[in-house]
């Protein structure tokens, strides 16, 4: 140890040295080592929960590693804060964006950056500045813009620059192309390889693993806390990564046989919905699915899917259009029970299941038969319910679903996001629905149980059932759809089917293009 | 209306608007910075009292004046460790200041001074009097210009003028200082403040304070200023109406005076025209008393449209895992 003390390894601009952190008697972070090589791109995967995003927060001072040191350009650093950090040339560019919404862009970068007392100086050099790094870097945005304005991809751009702005030699970056439509992320991925030329050092935290292999010199995986492994990304393949993230084989293509598709089983025409601001959400919005089809619904999030959703589901009310199933129309002018679109065979597994999916204080057994615990076989007599009944059916579903830990009195707060995600999907495909919506069901979720849950969606269509998916993930849109709905601004953009469509071509209509159209034109 | 009279119930609003105005920018600097304070009341409550009672024994305002600043203020850092150190409930923390600064005034007043709770009457010499600007003697003469100057703008006392100033001020640190850009930024979006490394913390701290600073020589202006002493519960809900007269305002310092001045002249007008004749019917003393906390209600009620409150505000920053 005492000779590699002094000797400076230059060649690496970050070197995590036995990190270890934990809260409470949850161990985020256990013994980690972390190279990461000077001007590279360098990839970290992991499922959630695997402590990436710990790891990162130590590095940027957000917290603190209860052992093990951080070198900086061979330099042992300590970092106290976020002041520190940046001090020592790391800037980060948060998932959930860290910026001022109703300040224009210059307020933003010079927040905490400012030169002296009074904004004015500060604000002409950060215009210069603003400038010249646009310049360099293909980095545009309008320095007098107001951030609510602009759109996500912008306000990234604002992030990467407040980092450039503070002088940064490494920057990280967490979940960057969640909210990016393709061209987006292309757009970011460009200018990632530009900064890498000009030697700076990049830290890409991310699940997509295509991502990863596309713009990454170097990967490492986390799995439960622990670095597992970090390669060349060139000599490693996606499902190497994925066994080593999941700790197993995983199969990360989901296998279906084509679809079958029988009559149409839900059909809506012409929905429209204006919400409380007076902003159209959904503009004529058509389509149907058919038996033994899955209809995906794909674009950008806030593009008008999560309302359309609501719509069928009961639980938001449409300003025009109908919605035929089974040959009658559903009503649509007020919110319905959701009660009554269950008892009809529409069931719905929710965007956000925390809030809508789930009561996240209720134990197991309540949540896999509420909304459903007025049925008979849950009936006791004089009104009551069978509490037995509800736990046994419990006990069926956590088996069948591989709900972890199998525990029927857990509280749902106290799941995984997997399983919690299990458990709605569970009370919903096992009441037998012939039309089940589908919202997001992976969000948040590892990869190890995405393929299970995934594997339940497609054997429910092989059963002869109808399922609308929405999903802002365009590879499980992709992966699971037999025919895809492409929405933007409210409309449809395109309609493909899955297998005569291509990630370009998707991506174009999320960005409101019809390749085919403008060909025509 | 004769122009005379007129004049006269405008320089009346701008004396009754003074403590409104003062608590009001207190507030708007607590709130732009995430921290609501419903206890502006109390605030001011404590601040009258202290000063009330520090003239009363030691002759000078400007000694009570500091007495009702360091009431305020220490009640302010009861709210701040409330609401930023320990991350409680900011609204039952504001209440609660309310709730002590009723209950301790008027226990400590009694004990002290045994008038009912009231301090004692203060002496011209006491208190903060009317300051006559040069020329208002001798331009009064003049039409128009005359009573305008002497009436509405000459001859408050020097607390007044700083609230006016106060404005213009407010407006200068927020806008275009370091400091306000942070205490603005705290406000919507704590997150973005400490990613910078600028701490959460201190800024709030900062802000908290002078609210209590300003609330302070709101409550001061009540019993040395506009009263010649102390009375229990002589805020009569100021503070609430300077809460309603912000969100009215929109967390904006310009048009915070334009809404105190508002509520200012309400109440001016309520007291000068007591038992007000419309079309052969007598309004009741009453109905025009209450006009200013009716015109609160229907404020408070969304008749202003939608006021957008700094988004992060009412709520304890905690870093998130």
């Amino acid at each position: 140890m005492q000779n590699q003390a002094g000797r400076i390894d230059s060649a690496l601009a970050i070197e995590l040295v036995g990190i270890s952190k934990s809260f409470g008697p949850v161990q985020a972070n256990r013994d980690i080592h972390l190279p990461v090589r000077r001007g590279t791109i360098h990839g970290i995967v992991g499922e959630n929960g695997a402590g990436k995003s710990t790891l990162m927060s130590i590095l940027y001072g957000f917290y603190q590693a209860d052992s093990g040191e951080i070198r900086i350009n061979g330099q042992r650093t300590e970092i106290p804060d976020s002041l520190a950090a940046i001090s020592a040339g790391i800037g980060m560019v948060h998932q959930h964006f860290m910026l001022v919404q109703p300040f224009t862009v210059l307020e933003n970068i010079i927040l905490g950056a400012e030169d002296g007392p009074l904004l004015r100086p500060s604000l002409a050099k950060a215009r210069s500045e603003l400038e010249r790094l646009a310049n360099e870097y293909e980095l545009r945005v309008d320095p007098d813009a107001v951030v609510s304005e602009l759109s996500v991809g912008a306000q990234q751009r604002v992030e990467i620059l407040k980092a450039l702005y503070r002088e940064c030699d490494i920057l990280i970056l967490d979940e960057p192309t969640g909210v990016l439509t393709p061209a987006e992320a292309d757009h970011l991925f460009r200018i990632l390889e530009h900064l890498k030329s000009e030697g700076k050092t990049i830290i890409l935290i991310t699940h997509k693993l295509r991502e990863i292999m596309a713009v990454t010199d170097e990967v490492s995986i986390m799995r439960r806390g622990e670095m597992v492994k970090t390669l060349v990304t060139s000599e490693t393949s996606p499902s190497e990564l994925a066994e080593l993230m999941v700790g197993r084989r995983v199969l990360l293509r989901v296998e279906k046989t084509p679809a079958k598709p029988g009559p149409v089983a839900l059909e809506a025409k012409d929905l429209t919905l204006i919400d409380d601001k007076g902003v159209e959400r959904l503009r004529s919005v058509s389509l149907n699915v058919r038996e033994g089809e899955i209809l995906g619904i794909a674009g950008v999030a806030g593009n008008g899917q999560s309302e359309l959703l609501e719509v069928l589901a009961g639980i938001a009310v449409a300003n025009s259009g109908t919605v035929t199933f089974r040959g009658q129309d559903l009503d649509l002018s007020k919110i319905t029970n959701a009660n009554q679109r269950r008892k009809l065979g529409i069931a719905h597994v929710p965007e956000d299941r925390h809030r809508r999916g789930l009561v996240m204080p209720y134990q197991t057994w309540e949540n896999t038969a509420f909304g459903y615990h007025g049925q008979p076989r849950f009936e006791a007599g004089y009104g009551l319910m069978s509490r037995g009944e509800m736990r046994n059916d419990a006990v069926g579903k956590i088996e069948r679903f591989d709900i972890r830990p199998p525990d029927t009195n857990l509280k749902s707060a106290n799941f995984s996001g997997g399983n919690q995600q299990k458990i709605v999907l569970a009370r919903e495909i096992e009441s037998d629905p012939d039309v089940l919506l589908v919202g997001q069901p992976t969000r948040g979720v590892d990869i190890g149980a995405i393929e299970f849950i995934h594997q339940q969606i497609v054997t429910l269509r092989d059963r002869g059932k109808a399922i609308i998916l929405v999903s802002v993930e365009l590879d499980e849109i992709q992966a699971l759809s037999d025919r895809i709905i492409v929405m933007f601004d409210g409309r449809v953009s395109g309609e493909r089917l899955s297998s005569e469509t291509d990630e370009r071509e998707l991506g174009l209509l999320m960005a409101g293009i019809d390749p085919e159209k403008s060909e025509g034109a | 209306m004769d122009i005379d009279v007129f004049v006269q119930l405008m320089g009346s609003s701008l004396r009754l608007a003074t403590p409104l105005l003062l608590a009001c920018l207190a507030g708007l600097f607590s709130e732009r910075a995430g921290i609501f304070d419903i206890g502006l009341d109390g605030k001011m409550l404590a601040a009258a009292f202290a000063a009330g009672a520090v003239a009363a024994v030691s002759g000078s305002a400007w000694l009570g004046l500091l007495a009702g600043i360091g009431a305020s203020m220490a009640l302010s850092v009861v709210h701040g460790l409330a609401s930023i150190t320990l991350r409680g409930n900011q609204l039952i923390s504001g209440v609660a200041i309310n709730f002590l600064a009723s209950g301790m005034t008027a226990l400590i007043g009694q004990n002290w001074f045994h008038q009912g709770g009231q301090t004692p009457q203060l002496t011209a010499d006491s208190r903060f009097l009317g300051i006559q600007l040069p020329f208002a003697e001798g331009l009064s003469s003049v039409p128009i210009v005359g009573p305008i100057y002497s009436n509405f703008i000459s001859g408050h006392n020097i607390l007044v003028y700083i609230a006016l100033l106060t404005v213009p001020l407010t407006w200068w640190i927020l806008f275009r200082t370091r400091f306000g850009l942070r205490l603005r930024a705290v406000g919507e979006n704590p997150g973005a403040v400490d990613t910078a490394g600028i701490s959460v913390v201190v800024q709030r701290y900062q802000a908290v304070l002078i609210c209590g600073l300003l609330c302070g020589i709101s409550g001061a202006y009540l019993s040395t200023g506009m009263s010649a002493g102390f009375v229990r519960e002589m805020t009569a809900g100021k503070g609430f109406i300077a809460l309603a007269a912000l969100i009215f305002a929109k967390w904006k310092p310009w048009p915070a005076l334009g809404a105190c001045f508002l509520f200012g002249f309400l109440e001016a007008f309520g007291i000068r025209y007591q038992g007000f004749t419309i079309a052969g019917v007598t309004v009741p003393v009453q109905f025009m008393q209450a006009l200013p906390y009716i015109l609160t209600v229907v404020i408070l009620a969304g008749f202003v449209g939608k006021a957008i409150p700094p988004k992060a505000g009412g709520q304890p920053y905690v870093k998130e895992r």
